[in-house]
């Protein structure tokens, strides 16, 4: 029975490492047969190279650049492409003074959706609508030149008058349409090259402008509710007040205290409106993309918007919203191909010494261990196998990666990987050398060490999580690597590597203590009793007591070390027994 | 075995070495090795830190005929060519679009620019105006570097109160922090002394140390809390023999694990310093060579006895308590071998 159900144990152990390894084959070759995954790994920007996205601030007539504004854009920017992955993006500033630009560098090559993710203001306002109409869709103009539609330049006209006739009381009055703005309206053409390009208002102004499909005109009210006092933005399904989900996207607003006030002040004033005077416009970057019939008045902060959203719009604009809208609007001025600055050359200098590094690392554990160095080098190899599925998979999946400094990161894990099982073998030996059998002494080393390992890698995976969720940049990539070889390093020791110690411990080649198994209580110097004592497998007691007991026992094996006679192993013998 | 039966006798105690008792010598050379890392970095004017904290110079050269038929060549021109013309300019060479070449230099002189420039044109064969100079923000900026820092304060303050609760005594946590804190010191005094560059990559080298010295000092406190868990009233041994047997009886695995941690990463350092170019390689694993090795050692040298220093004061108290932790968890058992 003692003997029979650490096998069986051991197997089952072995069974879900494999059923492990199988899932993660499976799911990386259906995400390479019908995903976008690939087999290899995704490499980083010093290896593979990737995009130059060279962005100029857009300034309007006298507008100039800070350093600080333009270094808060580049931390809003990185925390931006930071949400959508670990891609190790390099973003920097090029230039000086007024001729400043921002470089993002990120591997790979970039779709719409990321250019857009990061060049976008995402400049989001709360407006009330005051006047709306569907866009004239003419069919012959679509497409026509500058002379085609009708220039609504900035030319103000002094028979119109501009200036409220009599002072608005709320933002939703209508005295805000003055001659000017009804004529600027009325001439306002959807698909014309300034409703093209961001519209921009002051503040406390109206404004003129169409939804993102320009299918809607309106005019706006001033600002009520701006983009700074949202606290926290999602994404998720739109859903019915009965739960049920209406298939389409939407994003999820949290106010802080200040915007949640205002937005509940806005919605009690809309509510009792008529008309397109019930409607607020949700503004992003100068375009209506949603304007809403205030239906309810929303006191709790938390409204959902909704639009023409997918899945990764949604994301996207939500990730913007939660770092806050850029202080400058960006265009792109040139976005071109780079190679990685290091090259093949280094991955390969890099994976040489890994090589290199292994072998003497096999050398040594059977230097130390005999063959027992074998397990640790085949669970090295498993560990390995794991952590190459999960980093293809994670790059498949959470674009993951690998720099250079990664891949020093994965061989630098082979020590910690390897102290566990150091720590591992060091307490069998221990056990051993208390006089217990092999099999005993792999059950009470592996009690002792597997707390040890525990309590370590805990450790270690803390300061993986904490680096992680606070941390930005290249750190966040460090974070990632670390707290997953941690976690495939227990993984390994649990089901591999003693479940192998367990099996073997059941043969006599192990068992018996040859000289080469590693395990030779001679050489062990469990010299105190006799051979057939510590053979026998009657002494198998587990509990707490009989360790802290052999413990107590070792105690004198010290004390009386300095002069080890006959006797004093007779008395050892003695109170083994007892 | 020489080196088994090594581990055998300092595991009966047979064979000691007295790392608690002789605490004194250790902190001196601690504290030795921490005013040479904060002093010599300080006389030499400080650390040396990359274009990627600094920002610096960059030239783009466009419109170079054959870059895309042998891009590494054109990369290897650059480098040889800015290399040649000003020293420590840590060229980083990247091709652009097909037919331009970047260089990212640590910040220049107008006179060291211009003699780049002109270097450039000729070893490309271009006009003057295909040479683009400008300069270049730091990538690493203070946003990442704040960030980091808050993110290691977090984690310093959780992992002593983590540290606490397991070992069920703060001393613990204390003693792991300070020998952290001298680990970090040494490896980072390293560059400073040395006047090597600092770049991402090996402070990302000396984030894994900061991971590794405290998963070496758990795993031999665990061997402590184990051994001095058995400390009451009537043991023969005093808390700091046993701190001493714990070390001891733990060295062959902190040999045996310094060894193996430290045989990969040579391998890497020793590439890397051999390799043409695979400079990136050397940044990282000199960190990290270095701290693996120091890590290990403190934890012996330092944090073990300083743990031991800290609770040697209140053993009598134990002894005459015999409410105290320690003894509870051990009940005298009748029928021992005495």
């Amino acid at each position: 029975m003692a003997k029979s159900t650490p096998v069986r144990k051991a197997w089952r152990s072995l069974s879900w490492l494999l059923v492990i390894t199988l899932g993660l084959t499976a799911l990386l070759g259906a995400g390479v047969l019908w995903g976008t995954a690939s087999w290899a790994p995704k490499l980083a920007l010093d290896l593979e190279g990737g995009t130059q996205i060279i962005l100029a601030p857009q300034l309007e007539g006298e507008q100039e650049v800070t350093a600080d504004q333009l270094s808060q854009a580049v931390s809003i920017i990185r925390q931006r492409i930071d949400a959508s992955g670990v891609s190790e993006a390099e973003i920097t500033t090029q230039g000086s003074g007024s001729g400043q630009k921002i470089v993002v560098s990120i591997p790979g090559v970039p779709d719409d959706e990321t250019l857009s993710r990061i060049e976008a203001s995402a400049k989001l306002e709360f407006r009330p609508v005051l006047v709306s109409e569907a866009a004239a869709t003419s069919a012959v103009g679509e497409d026509g030149t500058e002379t085609a539609t009708p220039t609504p330049e900035p030319t103000p006209s002094v028979a119109l008058n501009d200036v409220p006739t009599t002072s608005p009381t709320s933002a939703s009055d209508l005295a805000y349409v003055t001659d000017a703005l009804a004529d600027q309206y009325t001439n306002f053409d959807c698909a014309s090259e300034v409703a093209e390009t961001t519209n921009v208002a002051p503040a406390d102004e109206p404004l003129v402008t169409c939804d993102d499909l320009g299918q809607f005109k309106y005019i706006l009210g001033p600002v009520e509710v701006s983009g700074d006092t949202i606290s926290d933005a999602t994404n998720s399904l739109v859903t019915t007040s009965a739960g049920v989900s209406t298939g389409e996207w939407g994003v999820n607003i949290v106010f802080d205290d200040e915007g949640t006030e205002q937005f509940a002040e806005v919605t009690e004033r809309l509510f009792n409106l008529q008309g397109s005077q019930n409607q607020f416009a949700i503004v992003l970057d100068g375009r209506v993309i949603s304007a809403p019939t205030t239906n309810a008045v929303i006191s709790n902060g938390e409204p959902q918007i909704s639009g023409n959203f997918t899945q990764e719009t949604s994301k996207t604009l939500a990730d913007q919203l939660k770092y806050g809208a850029l202080p400058i609007s960006f265009t792109t001025e040139s976005t071109e191909v780079i190679s990685s600055t290091l090259g093949d050359s280094q991955l390969r200098s890099g994976l040489i010494a890994g090589i290199i590094g292994l072998i003497l690392v096999l050398i040594y554990s059977l230097f130390q261990y005999r063959l027992l160095g074998l397990v640790t080098m085949a669970s090295l190899v498993v560990a390995g196998v794991l952590t190459y599925l999960v980093i293809a998979i994670m790059s498949w999946r959470y674009g993951y990666r690998l720099s250079l400094a990664g891949v020093a990161g994965l061989i630098v894990a082979i020590g910690f990987t390897a102290d566990s099982f150091i720590v591992y073998f060091e307490r069998i030996r221990d056990e051993l050398r208390d006089g217990r059998n092999l099999v005993s002494s792999v059950e009470a080393g592996w009690k002792r060490a597997l707390r040890t390992i525990y309590a370590a890698k805990a450790v270690n995976l803390l300061s993986a999580i904490v680096l992680y969720i606070l941390a930005i940049g290249n750190v966040r990539g460090f974070a990632l690597t670390l707290g997953l070889t941690t976690i495939i390093d227990v993984i390994i020791v649990v089901l591999f590597t003693h479940p192998m110690l367990q099996l073997m411990a059941q043969t006599r080649f192990f068992s018996s203590g040859h000289k080469l198994s590693g395990l030779d209580p001679d050489a062990l110097g469990a010299v105190y009793r006799g051979r057939a004592q510590f053979r026998s497998p009657a002494i198998t007691k587990t509990t707490p007591g009989a360790t802290r007991e052999a413990a107590r026992r070792q105690t004198i094996a010290e004390r009386k070390a300095g002069a080890l006679t006959g006797a004093a192993r007779d008395t050892h013998v003695d109170g083994k027994d007892s | 075995m020489g080196f088994a039966k090594f581990g055998n006798d300092l595991y009966t105690g047979e064979r000691s070495i007295d790392f608690v008792g002789r605490r004194k010598i250790w902190y001196g050379i601690a504290l030795l090795l921490l005013l040479a890392s904060i002093l010599i970095p300080i006389a030499r004017g400080g650390f040396v830190l990359g274009i990627e904290f600094r920002g610096g110079s960059q030239f783009q050269v466009d419109n170079i005929a054959g870059v895309s038929d042998d891009p590494i060549a054109a990369q290897d021109l650059a480098t040889d060519t800015v290399n040649a013309t000003v020293e420590d300019a840590s060229p980083r060479v990247t091709v652009v679009g097909g037919d331009g070449i970047r260089v990212q230099t640590s910040t220049l002189s107008p006179a060291e620019a211009n003699e780049v420039r002109d270097a450039l044109i000729e070893a490309y064969d271009v006009p003057a105006a295909e040479v683009n100079v400008s300069t270049i923000g730091p990538s690493w900026g203070a946003d990442i570097t704040e960030s980091a820092i808050r993110a290691l304060v977090v984690f310093l303050v959780l992992a002593a109160i983590v540290m606490a609760l397991y070992f069920r005594t703060w001393k613990m946590s204390v003693a792991a922090i300070v020998s952290l804190v001298h680990d970090l010191v040494i490896t980072a005094g390293v560059y400073g002394i040395l006047g090597i560059e600092v770049t991402p990559s090996a402070v990302i080298g000396i984030l894994t140390i900061l991971g590794y010295s405290l998963y070496d000092t758990v795993v031999v406190f665990d061997k402590i809390r184990e051994n001095t868990d058995e400390v009451g009233p009537d043991s023969k041994r005093t808390f700091p023999e046993a701190v001493n047997l714990a070390v001891n009886q733990t060295l062959v695995r902190s040999i045996n694990t310094s060894v193996v941690a430290a045989l990969p990463v040579g391998a890497i350092l020793f590439i890397g310093a051999n390799a043409l170019g695979a400079s990136t390689l050397l940044d990282i694993a000199l960190s990290l060579f270095i701290g693996i090795l120091v890590a290990t050692y403190s934890t012996i040298f330092i944090a073990a006895p300083l743990y031991s220093q800290m609770r040697e004061n209140e053993i009598p108290r134990s002894q005459k308590n015999p409410k105290s932790d320690a003894i509870d968890r051990t009940p005298v058992r009748s029928g021992s071998v005495r």
